[in-house]
């Protein structure tokens, strides 16, 4: 935007003043009921609030640049989306197997944007101060926008490809959905401080890098111009967020030292919760990109060892350190990926996704990423899983695993200093026995063991007669799952059969 | 040695421009290119200046515009209409 006349900017308020006014002023001490009723969330916690007005907001981002922005932001969105559509953007992508990336991000994530967008509208009500209102408010619009344009985006992919026709309902019921909808839940039904810093800091601003940043690389290096585009669309909202997840930390620890041991245990807990989600992401790098960008222990090394470590010094002058069971993280990285996809490769027939044996140069890609681990663990199950396929013996596991009640994924995990044993957990609780993935899931569970008995989880309730009925083509159904078409190996499904035909296409066209 | 401070920008026209301007004010920082984005690091401290922005982009630039632009950062932020500053506090 060039103006011919420049503007003197000494007339205008400076940015600092322009907040100001945004965010002060706006809050007063009510009268017809007292504040304790109109804010009854605010002091349950524990949490001590001496100042809402020491509240700084470091972007300082007011009402009319906010609409400006954003529009811009959709504006440039929707244009790349009309011509991914027109240019048939889907034949483009390197491999069909990608798009199986796409249907976890449509059924596992764009549902947690809808949730982080009512969980800050929520939020948003409950805090007392004018400027954290203001923030979460801003934050639960660009929550929703995020969750209506991954939807826009990816309904192109629908048109060709199976396991994309009815994400939200899947959400809530396949049972590799429940990791990321308990983990949204769990927040949700915390009180407000406990929901920004799980929502706010532990995941958006320790840990969604992991998420956004490689994967989304990953996303432009497959050919997924849609994709990338409302990912680096959501993320260039999610630095805003971050600051406000770095900003509500470092305004609970300023102004109370008794909130110094709850703001730690809540760290703890989230960052485990959140490392935990994370596993399906290390899978979806690793084994699920055709082209990659960079392994998952290389983006743990970037984003959490090296940037979480600089956080993590920082804050230590407020008594904080770094989060319990990081050290059992990284010893889990060279493992992570393999453990889940594995696991996936394992039970696909009853998973709205495909999966597949890597190729022999995808293979040579994770024995160089991952030469302490891959081929003496993980090689040689590919190489049995290969000769059994090619013998027409495609191996399916028909039992049902048993899941963690806390993070609900399959206890597939080993033993922080043992990758051949699976870890393996209990706490009693009022004469029942519950199971843990790990000591981190075992801690959330005995703090709060009222929460996590109520935890919904797939298997049992599938025991339980509530998941359609007892044969797994009864449960697909119930999922709204095309038995046959959305589930399976790869090989020798409809998406395959398209993509091979495409590919002819191509090459007959190319003369 | 202190520690890096971070930020990620979109491949994008303006992005670069940001790019740019970032590594012309602060000496210290190192870039690393990966598909469709740039992440550039720096010990302790960094700053994105207006004027070297619109230097960069040959037009004026409003600080606030870098939300089109940004992907992701990690550092204390603190904005004014001049620059934004990137900073760890140890
Ligand atoms: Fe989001
Ligand atoms: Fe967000
Ligand atoms: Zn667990």
């Amino acid at each position: 935007m060039t103006t011919l006349l420049k503007e003197p900017k000494a007339k205008k308020l400076g940015l600092k003043e322009r907040y100001a006014h945004l965010t002060r002023g706006l809050g007063w001490e009510t009268t017809y009921q007292p504040m304790s009723k109109v804010f009854p969330f605010a002091d349950y916690e524990g949490i001590k609030i001496h100042d809402w007005d020491a509240w700084e907001d470091p972007f300082r981002l007011t009402m009319d640049a906010y609409w400006k922005y954003q529009a811009e932001k959709e504006r440039k969105l929707y244009a790349v989306i009309d011509s991914f559509a027109q240019n048939n953007g889907q034949m483009n992508i390197t491999d069909a197997r990608y798009i199986n990336a796409i249907k976890i991000f449509l059924t596992g994530v764009s549902p947690l944007e809808y949730m982080a967008h009512r969980g800050y509208a929520q939020v948003g009500r409950h805090f007392v101060g004018a400027g954290p209102r203001v923030a979460c408010q801003m934050q639960a619009i660009d929550e929703l926008r995020h969750a209506q344009t991954q939807i826009h985006t990816i309904s192109h992919y629908n048109k060709f490809f199976d396991g994309l026709h009815d994400s939200r309902h899947m959400h809530d019921r396949v049972w590799y959905l429940s990791v990321p909808k308990s983990f949204f839940d769990d927040a949700a039904s915390a009180g407000p401080f406990e929901f920004l810093t799980a929502i706010s800091f532990s995941f958006e601003y320790v840990l969604t890098n992991l998420l956004f940043v490689p994967f989304m690389s990953g996303a432009a290096f497959n050919g997924d111009m849609a994709t990338v585009t409302f990912g680096f669309s959501a993320q260039s909202d999610e630095s805003r967020h971050m600051t406000l997840g770095l900003e509500i930390i470092k305004f609970m620890l300023e102004q109370d030292e008794g909130n110094v041991p709850i703001v730690q245990k809540w760290i703890d807990k989230w960052f485990w919760r959140g490392y935990r989600l994370l596993t399906i992401v290390a899978m979806m790098m690793d084994y699920m990109l055709p082209k990659r960008v960079m392994s998952w222990a290389e983006a743990w090394e970037m984003y959490f060892e090296e940037a979480g470590g600089a956080l993590f010094k920082d804050l230590a002058r407020y008594g904080i350190r770094e989060p319990k069971y990081a050290d059992v993280a990284r010893k889990e990285k060279g493992r992570l990926s393999h453990e889940a996809w594995c696991t996936f490769y394992n039970y696909t027939h009853a998973a709205a996704f495909h999966t597949w044996v890597p190729k022999e140069e995808e293979l040579a890609w994770l024995s160089e990423k991952y030469p302490d681990t891959f081929d003496k663990l993980y090689r040689p199950r590919f190489e049995y899983w290969q000769k059994q396929q090619e013998a027409g013996k495609r191996f399916y596991n028909n039992s049902l695993p048993q899941l963690c009640t806390v993070c609900q994924v399959p206890m597939l995990f080993t033993e922080p200093d043992d990758p051949t044993k699976i870890c393996f957990r209990r706490a009693e609780h009022k004469g029942e026995t519950y199971h843990f993935c790990s000591d981190g899931c075992c801690d959330i569970f005995k703090d709060e063991p009222e929460k996590y008995i109520q935890s919904w989880l797939p298997v049992h309730q599938i025991f339980q007669g509530n998941c359609g009925g007892a044969t797994i083509p009864d449960v697909l159904a119930w999922y709204h799952l095309n038995n046959g078409v959305d589930n399976l190996d790869y090989q020798g499904s409809p998406d395959q059969q398209l993509w091979d035909a495409w590919m002819k296409d191509r090459g007959k066209a190319g003369g | 040695m202190a520690q890096n401070v971070s930020i990620t920008l979109q491949n994008t026209d303006e992005g670069r421009a940001i790019a740019a301007a970032i590594l012309s004010d602060n000496p210290a920082a190192t870039v690393a290119s990966m598909p469709s984005l740039t992440k550039i690091d720096c010990p302790g401290r960094l700053e994105i200046r207006r004027d070297s922005v619109e230097t960069q982009l040959g037009r004026d630039y409003d600080l606030q515009e870098l939300q089109l632009s940004l992907i992701s950062l990690a550092g204390n932020v603190d904005e004014d209409d001049e620059r934004i500053v990137i900073a760890w506090k140890n």
